[in-house]
């Protein structure tokens, strides 16, 4: 669906061409983050991030290994605390006290659980822990996902470990369920698996979903809304169905990108000799004769973002479209 | 919180209790017999058999290892092992706080230590009670309870150890995350601390009293010389069983001094060969050697003991345990604190 890219990677979307935008992009969101921070030692795992995750949505977060998915993530649910920046989730501060923390469920990356506790254990582990726990839909799951309650979680494969811990956060109730890599260790059948059971609790739950993957087309499916992390900065956050009807790939005769139309934002650029290949955002259509259009698939702008970050000479953020 | 606590604890707990139940037997089978055995004999120290000697021996082994070791396989794994297993990721994301979680699993296994300690203090010291510091008729003798050795293991000062190592651990296991190192640290940081505070801390507890004697064959310990080097004396203290801090000469003025050079001339020759090292018996040439001692009082040469009477022994416990679980007190904080703070 994607036509192969050059090898040359120029340029990127020039940062006086964003487009500034309130800070409330959502009525109800789940997360408000603003000029969010965090800092291992001397080394920054996320930066200046501003963002909005909305309720009631299953939001994805992507980007490429050590991008600072999981410290973002960690920020959220409270695991850590940033070193600059305020963060607001479901109305609080993360982790802040006992109530806040029931509203947030977490399944960490790995899946964690208890080795030596059976499955039936750490049910009852929730409930002794949660107070707004739903005993009878964790036993539900627990028995159509076919796992034996008296098996202990260290001899579960990792795709029924991964269950047991959804079944851990879901069963909890809470307002915000967030996955770390949730399906990045499963085989490509119970990572499928695995995210219907989570659409299909959602649907049930009325439940705002947030997870990540470095694996693009695992979101596609189950994704209203996707957040971009590149090089521990945000790069784009949107609805899938926004992102796919602004984001154009323009190909033509070699052209310079700032001939382009001031309402175009260049994403992804790829030059040869004669051709010029853009990747754009524009809220307008394309009426240039000169380029063939073609429409971009998520995994396209995706990846467009993601590629067109190390191109920049100055080291500034360039596409940050928020 | 208290469920999963005993959940996660309940086999290391049991084990634990296996054992100090099994000791605790042992024990109180023999105890009895020992008592009516002191009770009714003067030396009981002569009719004491080798079983004896090695269970009143192993009851000093037992309470200086427990702690550590409780403090070391309890303490450090605590919070060690769910930050390298990872499952504090899930834990701390449950409705319940951190320090809840902490208080939670803190207070179980502190609880527990001091519950295991406490009885197998209270049963050594019972069981020990009529051998502590007897003295042979001719020679040897059991250590007194106030002696460095014998105090840290009798009492309640073991309990405050324990409790102390948990604490020391699970702070270690929190900074370092790891629970092979962290058990490793706990154990280095406990016996460094276990020989710093009778050397260094306990006898400065209680105000120690001071008294000077004169030196005659009636308080004469023993005269020791090393190699070529001048001669020591050391002398008895009022109470076998008090704890001897200084023992030295003083000259007239009161400072403490070398004995004059004409004293190991003085001396009658010991019995056997003089090697090096050698400490002279008193009991050799009485006639002589008492010449001597009164010349060296008539210089005006005194000997000053400096020592915690055996009088003190509860006083003293009372407050090295005090020193201890305020010791315990902080590092229980400073594990909150690093809970909350560090750990984000």
């Amino acid at each position: 669906m994607s036509t192969p890219r050059k090898p040359r990677v120029e340029s990127a979307a020039r940062s006086d061409q964003m487009l500034p935008r309130g800070p409330r992009k959502y009525v109800s969101a789940v997360v408000a983050a603003a000029g969010l921070g965090k800092r291992y030692r001397r080394r920054w795992a996320l930066r200046d991030c501003t963002l909005e995750i909305p309720a009631g949505q299953v939001t994805g977060l992507v980007g490429p290994n050590g991008a600072g998915k999981t410290t973002l993530l960690t920020l959220i649910v409270g695991l850590l605390t940033p070193t600059v920046g305020t963060i607001e989730v479901c109305g609080g501060r993360p982790a802040g006290d006992a109530t806040q923390l029931a509203k947030v469920g977490f399944v960490a990356q790995d899946t964690p659980t208890y080795a030596g506790l059976t499955v039936a254990e750490h049910l009852r582990l929730g409930r002794h822990l949660n107070p707004r726990w739903d005993d009878a839909q964790a036993q539900e799951r627990i028995g159509r996902l076919g796992l034996d309650p008296s098996q202990k979680a260290g001899r579960l494969s990792g795709g029924q470990r991964a269950q047991l811990a959804l079944t851990l956060g879901l069963a909890k109730r809470p307002e915000l369920l967030v996955l770390d890599e949730p399906v990045a260790s499963l085989d490509p059948l119970a990572r499928r698996e695995f995210l219907q059971l989570l659409m299909e609790a959602v649907a049930e739950q009325e439940i705002a979903v947030l997870l990540s993957s470095h694996v693009v087309s695992d979101l596609e499916r189950v994704c209203d809304h996707v957040v971009v992390l590149v090089d521990s900065q945000v790069r784009v956050a949107d609805d899938v169905d926004t992102l796919l009807a602004t984001h154009h790939r323009l190909s033509g005769p070699r052209r310079e990108a700032d001939t382009l139309p001031a309402d175009q934002h260049v994403v992804w650029a790829s030059h040869t000799d004669r051709q010029s290949t853009y990747v754009v955002r524009t809220e307008s259509p394309v009426l240039d004769p000169a380029w063939t259009t073609t429409p971009q698939g998520l995994e396209d702008v995706v990846l467009a973002y993601m590629e067109g970050t190390p191109s920049d000479p100055a080291g500034t953020p360039l596409a940050v479209v928020r | 919180m208290i469920w999963l606590t005993w959940r996660q604890f309940r086999i290391q707990l049991l084990a634990v209790y296996a054992l100090v139940g099994a000791v605790c037997v042992w024990l109180a089978l023999t105890g009895p017999a020992l008592a009516h055995l002191a009770a009714r004999n003067k030396d009981v120290y002569d009719l004491l058999s080798s079983t004896d000697l090695l269970l009143f021996n192993g009851g000093i082994a037992v309470l200086a290892v427990a702690p550590a070791v409780i403090g070391i396989f309890w303490g450090a794994p605590l919070v060690a092992r769910e930050l390298e297993s990872g499952t504090y990721r899930l834990a701390w994301n449950q409705s319940v706080t951190r320090w809840r979680w902490l208080a939670a699993k803190l207070g179980f296994s502190v609880l527990a230590t001091a519950v295991a300690v406490g009885i197998l203090t209270t049963t050594v010291t019972w069981w020990a009670q009529p051998l502590d510091g007897i003295q042979g008729s001719q020679r040897g003798s059991l250590a007194s309870r106030m002696t460095p050795i014998s105090f840290a293991m009798r009492g309640v000062v073991p309990v405050s150890y324990a409790v102390f190592a948990v604490l020391l651990g699970t702070l270690v296991g929190l900074v370092v995350r790891r629970s092979v190192p962290a058990m490793a640290l706990t154990l280095a940081i406990y016996v460094l601390v276990q020989v710093a505070v009778p050397w260094w801390v306990r006898p400065h507890l209680i105000p120690p009293t001071t008294t000077t004697v004169f030196l005659s064959e009636d308080t004469l310990d023993g005269i020791a010389s090393t190699g070529s080097g001048p001669f020591k004396i050391t002398a008895r203290g009022a109470d076998p069983r008090d704890w001897v801090l200084t023992n030295q000469t003083v000259d007239a003025e009161g400072h403490p001094a070398a004995l004059p050079s004409w004293f190991g001339d003085c001396l009658p020759p010991p019995p056997s060969d003089p090697g090096s090292g050698a400490t002279t018996q008193v009991h050799q040439a009485p006639g002589t050697l008492d010449a001597c001692l009164s010349r060296l009082s008539d210089e005006g040469y005194r000997q000053r003991l400096v020592y915690q009477s055996h009088r003190h022994f509860w006083r003293l416990q009372w407050a090295e345990t005090g020193l201890y679980l305020a010791a315990s007190g902080v590092l229980a904080g400073l594990s909150f604190w690093w809970v909350r703070r560090r750990l984000s």
